[in-house]
Formats: structure tokens, C-alpha cells, sequence
């Protein structure tokens, strides 16, 4: 494989100890992808600043003892909890300070402390249409490609920050022009009715369908009304990298690599074209619920990170209503996003109608939530995916309307009439 | 570096290490698993493919820590993060865990075979 000078005097420790032990891991890397190059990035995310045991401090204490510090702007992602509201965490207090302390250690690398699995609704931390990048997290990896057009695979745990710290990754996979070439059409069915192609109940549904079929390979998604928005991409994106391993999807009309099928497909013929019927929609639709029936214990909300604009919205839908008192409300958002809602007064909406804020991490990995046990109600389709198996949560789900309407309610309020009056 | 000998294991479906494997007994947890209970510790795990979480590297890496992890894998498909994961518990801990890309020979492999993996990845029975 080639290596540049600079790349030499990374792995020969000539700039520290820390940034041979991240090169080596690139050119591991790179051996495994057979790639016979690196290339630079402009930008990481890095998701290994979640504590999973003593493994993950030895190895960042390792990196910090070794002089390493990150080499182009990198943000960080969730942690084990909310730094600022750590009254929240209702865990072992030994496992909180040792996510602490990881959460710490990563920034003492020079990463910004933005904790956020949405690092994407950050202005200045936005990669551009073909940036090459290095991002962790499976739905900032998607949305990344999918919806910014920046270029990156999916960088797991270790090598997202060894990417960071030396800025170089492999020439390999969707780096590459031809690897982000749909090979497969997911086209919606007739049966699929036009309310439900424009409803937000329908994007972490059909996430769900497009992991399942698509597996890892590259999809194009035809059949949506064009322009969909950032938020409902966002939830499409978070819940098929949930139930498949989804780095990248086309939406035909939506995405920028997508302005037409013919472009999604880089003008060459797709491996499959294949059906998406109402009736599998429907069953992903009540697959994503584990409870049956009107009881309601919490409603969480924000998973990925709720954006500004789906804060306002939370606050608009409960206008001046509150939660129910026999209710738990939590939404999730990165605490750069909490600011700006803070400052037009969103947060301040959002609480006096009794709903909680957390930030930094999240209620299906961090124990947030006093009601966990459930049946806890979500419009996330990643969250409902994880919960049960993470926290033990009965889920329901339902579109953020429904959730907030039962939030008042204080029981679970269906609205069946996106899906054609069923 | 040494050879790895160790006893087969073939898990019917992929197994993601995260939510999938508890480092703590080395023991398969994803309930969805159909080898759901198995303890993995010291044995050759044969899989088609590692169907990761990126966390997986990780548990592997935590597994290794705690002395409850696979001696090896053998794989159908390449992996980056089991690879990235043993590469990691290898310079921290010193203990090598192969991940071995067998292609359709993984799929010969049965349980109970004793297998050998070499220093540079080479795979043989006995």
C-alpha cells in the first residue's frame, strides 16, 4: 500500500507514540477494506466516547498518554449521560464516573464537546456535498451520506478517532463514487396511500422496511413526494441503520445524490427493483410496538437528537396544554441545540408544559427515564427498535402528533387515519 | 507471535457483539440469537459474517480485558470492526484474537473441529 511521508512519520512515532498507535490502526484498516491508498479528511464524529467497560479508557488513555490529539475539527457523540443535568442519571454512580471520565478524556483530545448523535443540525460542523469524512454513529453515518452527500463508511468504535487524530482513511467503499450507486429500487406500491407517502408517521416505518431489505447494500427509495425534509430523512435513516447495517440510501426527489432515479442509479442498470406494499408498511407500522392497549407510563422523544425546528414543533402541538401528571415526558436533544431553543424560548415552553430535557446522551442507553419499565411511547423508530432489548421498555409507537396527544391525554391516543382510515 | 488452536463453534446467524455478547461471561445475550446462552470464552467462533453494531469493537476488545473472549474468528466476509476490535485488545492487552476471512471455507467447518491459526492468519484443522 502507498504511503505518504507524512503518513510514514505518523506510523514511525516521530509525532508521538498516541499517533503511531491510530496510524496503525488506519493502515489495519486500510488492509482490511484493500484499499492501496489513504486519503485526507476534512472532518470527524467520533462515537467512541461511550463508556462499554475499562477497555474503552485504557485504549483512549493510551491515545492521551501518547500525545495524540485530533488532527482535523472533530465532534463527539453521546456519552454515558448528561453532563449538565446529571441529576438525571438514576444508574450506579461507580459506571457514571467512569463515563465521565471517558467523556473527559475524549475532549482532553482536542474533540468539542458537543455530545450529540445528530452532529449534523451543527452549521459550523456540517460536512459539504463530497467532503470525505470520518464519522461514527450509524444514523449520523447515513444521514452524512444520504442527506449531505459528504463521503464516509462506517467508522466504528477505535478507528472513528484514529481516523481523527491522523486524518487519513482508507480509499475504500463509499469514499468512492462507484460504491454510492444504488443497486437496489424500493419502489412504493400503488396501494400505498398518498396520505401516508407525505405524513411524518411513515419515515421510521419505512427505515424499518428499507434496513430489513436492503441489508448494507445501497438503495433508492422512489415514490415519495420530492423535497422531504431533513428531520423526516433523519428518522427514515436512524431506524434502517437499526434494522440493517444502512451506511447510505437514495430518496428520489429528496436527497442530493438523487434528483432522479436515473442519477441514484450513476445512469446503470438497478441489481433488484422491488415493491414496498401498504400491507408490510402496516405490519413494520405494528411490529414496532411491543404494549397493546391505552396504558401510558413516559413518551420519549428526540431519538436521533431532536433538531431546533422539531422542538418548536413538540412545543406548538402541546400549545398551551400540559403533560399529564400521571405521565413521564422526556426529549432528547444535543446541548448545542438546547441552547439555541433555550434562547428563543422553546426550553422554557417545553418544561412549563412538564416535559424534560436531556441532553449529551440518550433515554435508551443512559438510565434517564424514571418509568423505563414503560409502556413508554416514542416516534422514533430507532428507539422503539433498541429500548426494549436496551432498558427493558414496553414500547409504543406512534407518530410525534400521537405522542404528544397521549402525553396529555395520559393514555395512548391512536390516529389511524394516515394509514387510509384502518 | 504463536499459533491460536482452539475448538469450533459455527453460529448459524451473525452475531453483533454489542447487545449480542456479554463481556462480563463471555455469554451470547441477543434473545433473537439462535445460540441465545452460549458461552463463546476460548472457543474458534465460525460466523458468515459479523453483522456489527460499530460498538462491537469494543465488547471485543472489553472481552479480551476480562478474559472471556473467543480465541478467534473465522468469517465468511471481512469485518473492519472485529478487525479494528482485536487490533486494539492485541496492543493493549497482548493477546491476539485472529479474525480469520475464510470465505466458503468457514462454511466447512463443523462444530467440536480443532482448528490452528497461524501467525500470519493461516487456518488448518488439527
Amino acid at each position: 500500500m502507498a504511503l505518504s511521508s507524512h503518513d510514514r512519520e505518523l506510523l514511525d512515532g516521530s509525532l508521538g507514540t498516541g499517533a503511531a498507535f491510530a496510524m496503525r490502526l488506519v493502515v489495519r484498516a486500510a488492509r482490511a477494506t484493500g484499499a492501496t491508498r489513504l486519503i485526507d479528511i476534512s472532518a470527524a464524529h467520533v462515537d467512541s466516547c461511550l463508556y462499554h467497560g475499562e477497555a474503552t479508557l485504557d485504549f483512549v488513555h493510551r491515545l492521551t498518554k501518547g500525545g495524540a490529539r485530533v488532527r482535523v475539527p472533530t465532534t463527539l457523540n453521546v456519552g454515558a449521560l448528561d453532563l449538565l443535568h446529571p441529576e438525571l442519571y438514576r444508574g450506579d454512580p461507580a459506571t457514571a464516573k467512569r463515563g465521565r471520565l471517558l467523556m473527559d478524556r475524549y475532549r482532553s483530545l482536542g474533540a468539542r464537546a458537543t455530545f450529540t448523535c445528530a452532529p449534523y443540525q451543527l452549521a459550523d460542523a456540517r460536512p459539504a456535498l463530497g467532503d470525505q469524512v470520518a464519522w461514527g454513529e450509524s444514523n449520523a453515518i447515513a444521514f452524512c451520506n444520504s442527506v449531505l452527500g459528504a463521503r464516509t463508511n462506517r467508522y466504528g468504535d477505535f478507528i472513528d478517532v484514529a481516523a481523527a487524530i491522523t486524518g487519513r482513511v482508507p480509499d475504500a467503499g463509499l469514499h468512492r463514487t462507484e460504491a454510492r450507486r444504488a443497486t437496489l429500487v424500493l419502489r412504493l406500491a400503488d396501494d400505498v396511500p398518498a396520505s401516508l407517502r407525505d405524513h411524518d408517521v411513515l419515515f421510521p416505518v419505512l427505515g424499518i422496511v428499507l434496513g430489513r431489505r436492503a441489508g448494507s447494500a445501497v438503495a433508492a427509495i422512489d415514490g415519495l413526494p420530492p423535497g422531504q425534509s431533513e428531520d423526516r430523512l433523519k428518522a427514515l435513516g436512524a431506524a434502517a441503520a437499526s434494522s440493517g447495517s444502512v451506511a447510505m440510501f437514495h430518496v428520489v426527489g429528496s436527497t442530493p445524490e438523487a434528483a432522479t432515479l436515473d442519477l441514484a442509479l450513476q445512469r446503470q442498470r438497478p441489481e433488484r427493483v422491488e415493491l414496498i406494499r401498504v400491507d408490510e408498511l402496516r405490519a413494520a407500522h405494528d411490529e414496532l410496538s411491543t404494549a397493546e392497549g391505552e396504558r401510558l407510563a413516559a413518551v420519549s422523544l428526540g431519538t436521533p437528537h431532536a433538531s431546533l425546528r422539531e422542538l418548536d414543533r413538540y412545543a406548538a402541538m402541546l400549545g398551551d396544554r400540559r403533560v399529564h401528571r400521571d405521565v413521564e415526558c422526556m426529549v432528547s436533544t444535543g446541548r448545542d441545540v438546547m441552547a439555541q431553543a433555550s434562547e428563543r424560548g422553546i426550553v422554557e415552553r417545553l418544561r412549563g408544559a412538564g416535559v424534560e430535557i436531556v441532553v449529551d446522551t440518550c433515554s435508551y442507553i443512559a438510565p434517564v427515564l424514571r418509568r423505563a419499565a414503560g409502556p413508554v411511547m416514542t416516534d422514533s423508530g430507532k428507539w422503539a427498535y433498541y429500548a426494549p432489548g436496551n432498558i427493558g421498555a414496553a414500547v409504543v409507537y406512534g407518530s410525534s402528533a400521537e405522542c404528544i396527544r397521549s402525553a396529555v391525554a395520559g393514555r395512548v391516543v391512536r390516529d389511524l387515519r394516515p394509514w387510509g382510515g384502518r | 507471535m504463536t499459533n491460536v488452536i482452539g475448538r469450533v463453534a459455527v453460529l448459524g446467524d451473525g452475531l453483533s457483539l454489542w447487545g449480542g455478547m456479554d463481556p462480563a461471561t463471555g455469554a451470547i445475550i441477543d434473545p433473537h440469537h439462535p445460540q441465545h446462552g452460549m458461552v463463546l470464552t476460548g472457543l474458534v467462533v465460525v460466523m458468515p459474517s459479523g453483522r456489527g453494531s460499530s460498538s462491537s469493537a469494543s465488547v471485543l476488545a472489553e472481552a479480551v480485558r476480562a478474559g472471556t473472549a473467543p480465541a478467534a474468528f473465522v468469517l465468511g466476509e471481512s469485518d473492519l470492526i472485529l478487525e479494528i476490535g482485536s487490533a486494539v485488545a492485541e496492543e493493549l492487552y497482548g493477546v491476539r484474537v485472529p479474525v480469520v476471512v475464510a470465505g466458503d471455507r468457514a462454511a466447512s467447518l463443523s462444530d467440536g473441529d480443532h482448528v490452528t491459526i497461524g501467525p500470519r492468519g493461516g487456518l488448518r484443522r488439527g
